[in-house]
C-alpha cells in the first residue's frame, strides 16, 4: 500500500509546508508552486507573513504554506517560534526545505533539526544553476544516503524541477520517519534520562516529539522550557538539570551538530576555490568608505527624478480623464443632489487620489528595483554609521526609505529589526519619512502659492521631514527609549540583475495597498466630508452654515495662533482618513472639485491663505498624526494603545509648534 | 598562531579564525548558526569604522560594530 493512505490527512488532500533560511527562493518557489503573484525580494525577513496557497498533482489537493525564512528553529525570534510551531502544532505532512545549493553548510544546519522535530522533510535543491556555473558538484545520491531524505534539484526562478519536486512530496507524505543525530554517550543517555520522565506526562508525549523536546531542554531552550510549564514534569526535569553543567552540553551539543554538518558537506559536494566574484567587486564601489554615501544620495536623487519626471504624464492623463467624467455627470444627471453626489463627492475625493498613483507606483517600482538587485541590504551598510550616530543601526534605514513611499509597508518592514527597542524607535520616526500620499497636499498648495521655486519647497519640506526624524530619534532615544544600539548582523545577497517581472510584481504589491485604500477607506472619508459639507438640507454645499462649517469653526480656535481658518482646521481634520484627502477637502470647501486648476484658483482668491500659511500647512501636513491605516498598523506592530496615541500625540504636538514658530515668527519679522 | 582580538580589530582583506564569541546565549547560537563557528575563517572585506563586510562560508555578512566585536578572532597568517 503507498504511504500516502497512511497519511493523517483523510481523503486527496495534503498540506506541504514550505522552510528555508532567508534568499534561498522559498518564495520563488512557493510562486512556482501556486502560481500566485507574491513579492520577490532580497533582504532578509521579507517572508514575514504566513502566505498559503494550492495546486493540484496528480489528483490530489496540495496546500502549500510558506513559513518564515530562518536559519534555525531555536527560538531567536518570532519568525522562527511560529515556523517552529507550525511544524510541531500542525504537523503538515511535507515539508520542504528549500536549500541553496551554492551555500549547503549554511543551510545544512536548519535541515538538522527539522530532522530532530520529526518533520517528513523533503529537500528541494535550489539555485542548482548557480552553483554549477561556479562549478561546484553536489553528490545528491550520498545526501540522500546520509540524511535518509529525498532531494530534489530545482531551479525556482525558472521553474525548473517541479514537477519532479510534486512526485517527491507524494512519496514522503505519510511516512514515518525519524532520523537522530547522534551527539555521543554522555549526551545521548542524558537525553535518554529527560525523555523517560517526559514521556510519564501522556499530554506532552502525544503534543511534541519527546526527543526533540528532550534535547532542548538539555540546550536550556527557554521557549521548550515554556511548553512544559505548570506540568507535574517540570519540577523533576528542572531538578536534574539543575545538577548539571548546563553551559558544557550545551556547547558540546552545537560542536557535534557542526560536526555533523561539516563531516556531510565534505562528503556530498567539492567546490572550487572562492574567486573574486562580480558581486565582490561591484561591492568594492558600492560600499567603499568615500564613494559609498554619494552613491547612495545620488541613487535616491536619482530615483526620486525618475519618479516625477516620468510620473506627470501620466498624472495629466487621468486629470483629464477625471475631468471629463465630471463634465458628463453634471451635464447628464439632472438631480441635483444626485449630481452633487456623484461630481463633487466621488468623482472629486476617489480622483485626488488615483490622480497620484502613477508617482507612488514609480517610487515604488524605484524602491524594489534598488531591492531586487541586493542593492538595498548595501544601503543599511553604508548608512549603518550614520543611524549609529542618532542611534538607530543600519537596518533601520530601509523602512525609513521605504517611508517615502507609503508609511504601511514600511512600519511593516521594521520586522526585520530584532531588538524591540530599535524596532520601536524606527517605527516612532519613520511617520516623518514624507509619504507618497503628502505629496499631493505640497504639489497643490507649492503650486498655488510658491509658482517657480515649488520644487525647492517640496524638497525642503522633504529634508525637514529627515531632520525631524533624526532629531526624534536622538530625543526619543536618549529619553523614553533609552538603551544600546542593538549590534546587527545581516545577510548581504549576491547582485542579481532583477526581472522586470520580478520587480512589477513587487511593485504592484505595494501598490495595490494603496489602490485599495482608495477604494475603501478614502471613498468613505470622501463621502463623509460631502454629507458633512451638504448638511444639514437646504445649506450652501460646503457653507460655513453647513456641518462642516460648524465643525470648523469648532477646532478653528485650537489653531488660529498657526494661521489656519476653519476651512483648513476642517481639512486637517478629514485628512486623519488619508493625507491626500487634506486637498480633496479643501476641493470641497472651495467648491472646486477635483479640479486642480479650479482649488488653485479658489485658494488664491482666499485672504485667510498666504504663501506663509500655506508652507505652515504644508509642514502641519508633514509632521502631524499620520493617517488611519497608519495609526492601526503601528498599533498591531507595537501591540500597544500607549506606543500608538504617543505616536500620534508626539507628532501632532510637533506639528503644531512648528507651524506656529513659522506663522507667529513671520508676523513678528513683518513678512506676513 | 596570533593572539586573539575582537573582530572589529581585524585589518581589511586579513583573514582570522573564529576562536570564540563573548555574547549571551541566543545571539552565540544565532552566529554560529550564521556560519560563525569555532575555527571558521573569517575575511573582513570592508571596515567602515564600525560596520563591517564580512566573508564567512562563502556568505557576505553586514556586521554593526557592536557585533563585531563580540566575535573573537585569531590572526590566522593567511593571506588573499
Ligand atoms: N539563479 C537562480 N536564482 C534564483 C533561483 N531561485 C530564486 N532565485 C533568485 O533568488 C532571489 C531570492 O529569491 P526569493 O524567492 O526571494 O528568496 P527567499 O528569500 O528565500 O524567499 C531572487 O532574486 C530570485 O529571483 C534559482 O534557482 N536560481
Amino acid at each position: 500500500m503507498p504511504d500516502i493512505f497512511k497519511s493523517k490527512n483523510s481523503g486527496k488532500k495534503l498540506r506541504v509546508a514550505l522552510t528555508g533560511n532567508p534568499n534561498v527562493g522559498k518564495t520563488s518557489l512557493f510562486n512556482a508552486l501556486t502560481g500566485s503573484r507574491q513579492h520577490v525580494g532580497n533582504w532578509p525577513g521579507v517572508t514575514v507573513e504566513k502566505k498559503t496557497g494550492t495546486l493540484k498533482h496528480e489528483g490530489f489537493e496540495i496546500e502549500v504554506i510558506d513559513l518564515p525564512g530562518t536559519y534555525s528553529l531555536t527560538a531567536y525570534s518570532p519568525d522562527e517560534i511560529v515556523a517552529r510551531d507550525y511544524i510541531i502544532e500542525e504537523k503538515p505532512d511535507v515539508v520542504i526545505q528549500v536549500l541553496d545549493a551554492t551555500n549547503l553548510e549554511r543551510n545544512l544546519y536548519l535541515t538538522t533539526q527539522l530532522l530532530e522535530l520529526g518533520a517528513q522533510v523533503l529537500i528541494a535543491l535550489n539555485m542548482t544553476d548557480l552553483a554549477e556555473e561556479r562549478g561546484d558538484s553536489i553528490d545528491i545520491q550520498k545526501m540522500e544516503e546520509f540524511l535518509e531524505v529525498p532531494v530534489v534539484k530545482t531551479v525556482a526562478r525558472e521553474e525548473k524541477g517541479i514537477p519532479a519536486l510534486l512526485d517527491a512530496v507524494l512519496r514522503t507524505a505519510g511516512k514515518e520517519h525519524v532520523h537522530k543525530i547522534g551527539y555521543g554517550n554522555a549526551l545521548e543517555s542524558k537525553i535518554g534520562e529527560i525523555m523517560t520522565l517526559l514521556s510519564e506526562d501522556t499530554g506532552l508525549k502525544a503534543a511534541y516529539p519527546l526527543r526533540w523536546l528532550s534535547v532542548k531542554l538539555l540546550e536550556g531552550d527557554e521557549n521548550a522550557f515554556g511548553k512544559i510549564k505548570g506540568r507535574p514534569v517540570e519540577s523533576k526535569v528542572r531538578k536534574l538539570l539543575d545538577s548539571e553543567d548546563m553551559a558544557f552540553f550545551e556547547a558540546e551539543m552545537a560542536d557535534q551538530r557542526y560536526e555533523t554538518i561539516s563531516c556531510l558537506t565534505a562528503l556530498i559536494s567539492k567546490k572550487p576555490e572562492r574567486v573574486l566574484e562580480p558581486s565582490d567587486l561591484i561591492d568594492r564601489v558600492l560600499t567603499s568608505k568615500k564613494l559609498g554615501i554619494p552613491i547612495f544620495l545620488a541613487l535616491m536623487w536619482g530615483a526620486f527624478d525618475v519618479t516625477f519626471t516620468f510620473g506627470t504624464p501620466f498624472m495629466n492623463i487621468i486629470d483629464s480623464f477625471f475631468g471629463w467624467l465630471s463634465g458628463v455627470v453634471s451635464t447628464n444627471v439632472s438631480n441635483p443632489w444626485l449630481s452633487s453626489f456623484l461630481g463633487d463627492g466621488i468623482i472629486g475625493g476617489v480622483g485626488s487620489v488615483i490622480l497620484f498613483l502613477p508617482n507612488i507606483l514609480l517610487l515604488f517600482l524605484m524602491l524594489s528595483i534598488l531591492e531586487d538587485s541586493g542593492y538595498l541590504a548595501r544601503a543599511a551598510f553604508v548608512m549603518d554609521r550614520l543611524m549609529y550616530s542618532i542611534g538607530l543601526q543600519g537596518k533601520a534605514s530601509i523602512p525609513m526609505l521605504m517611508g517615502f513611499g507609503c508609511t504601511v509597508p514600511a512600519i511593516m518592514a521594521t520586522r526585520t529589526l530584532e531588538s524591540p527597542r530599535d524596532r520601536l524607535l524606527t517605527i516612532l520616526v519613520t511617520p516623518f519619512m514624507s509619504c507618497g500620499a503628502r505629496m499631493p497636499v505640497y504639489v497643490v498648495l507649492a503650486g498655488t502659492f510658491f509658482g517657480e521655486s515649488a520644487g525647492s519647497v517640496i524638497f525642503a519640506i522633504y529634508i525637514l521631514g529627515i531632520m525631524v526624524a533624526i532629531f526624534s530619534a536622538k530625543l526619543l532615544g536618549s529619553t523614553v527609549l533609552k538603551g544600546e544600539v542593538s549590534p546587527f548582523i545581516m545577510e548581504l545577497p549576491p547582485y542579481r540583475l532583477p526581472s522586470p517581472k520580478t520587480s512589477l510584481l513587487h511593485m504592484w504589491e505595494n501598490g495595490s495597498m494603496y489602490l485599495k485604500k482608495a477604494g475603501t477607506i478614502i471613498l468613505a472619508g470622501v463621502v463623509l466630508v460631502w454629507l458633512a459639507a451638504s448638511l444639514p438640507v437646504g445649506v450652501e454645499y460646503g457653507s460655513e452654515s453647513s456641518l462642516i462649517g460648524s465643525l470648523g469653526h469648532f477646532l478653528e480656535p485650537l489653531v488660529a495662533p498657526l494661521g489656519f481658518d476653519w476651512k483648513v482646521a476642517v481639512a486637517l481634520v478629514f485628512g486623519f482618513v488619508a493625507k491626500e484627502v487634506v486637498i480633496g477637502s479643501l476641493g470641497v470647501l472651495y467648491g472646486a472639485g477635483e479640479d486642480e486648476s479650479a482649488i488653485m484658483a479658489g485658494m488664491q482668491a482666499d485672504p485667510a491663505l498666504d504663501p506663509v500659511i500655506a508652507f505652515g500647512l504644508m509642514v502641519f501636513t508633514l509632521l502631524y498624526v499620520p493617517c488611519v491605516a497608519t495609526v492601526g498598523v503601528i498599533k498591531k506592530e507595537t501591540g500597544s494603545w500607549k506606543w500608538t496615541l504617543f505616536s500620534a500625540a508626539y507628532g501632532t504636538t510637533l506639528a503644531w509648534i512648528f507651524a506656529f514658530l513659522i506663522y507667529q515668527g513671520s508676523r513678528i519679522l513683518g513678512w506676513t | 598562531m596570533g593572539s586573539s582580538m575582537p573582530l572589529s580589530l581585524l585589518p581589511e582583506g586579513k583573514i582570522g579564525r573564529v576562536c570564540g564569541i563573548n555574547a549571551g546565549k541566543k545571539l552565540s547560537r544565532r552566529l554560529f548558526e550564521m556560519g560563525f563557528a569555532p575555527d571558521v575563517p573569517v575575511q573582513v572585506q570592508r571596515g567602515n569604522c564600525g560596520a563591517l563586510v564580512v566573508l564567512v562560508n562563502g556568505m557576505k555578512y553586514a556586521l554593526g560594530r557592536g557585533m563585531a566585536f563580540k566575535i573573537m578572532v585569531r590572526d590566522s597568517q593567511e593571506n588573499e
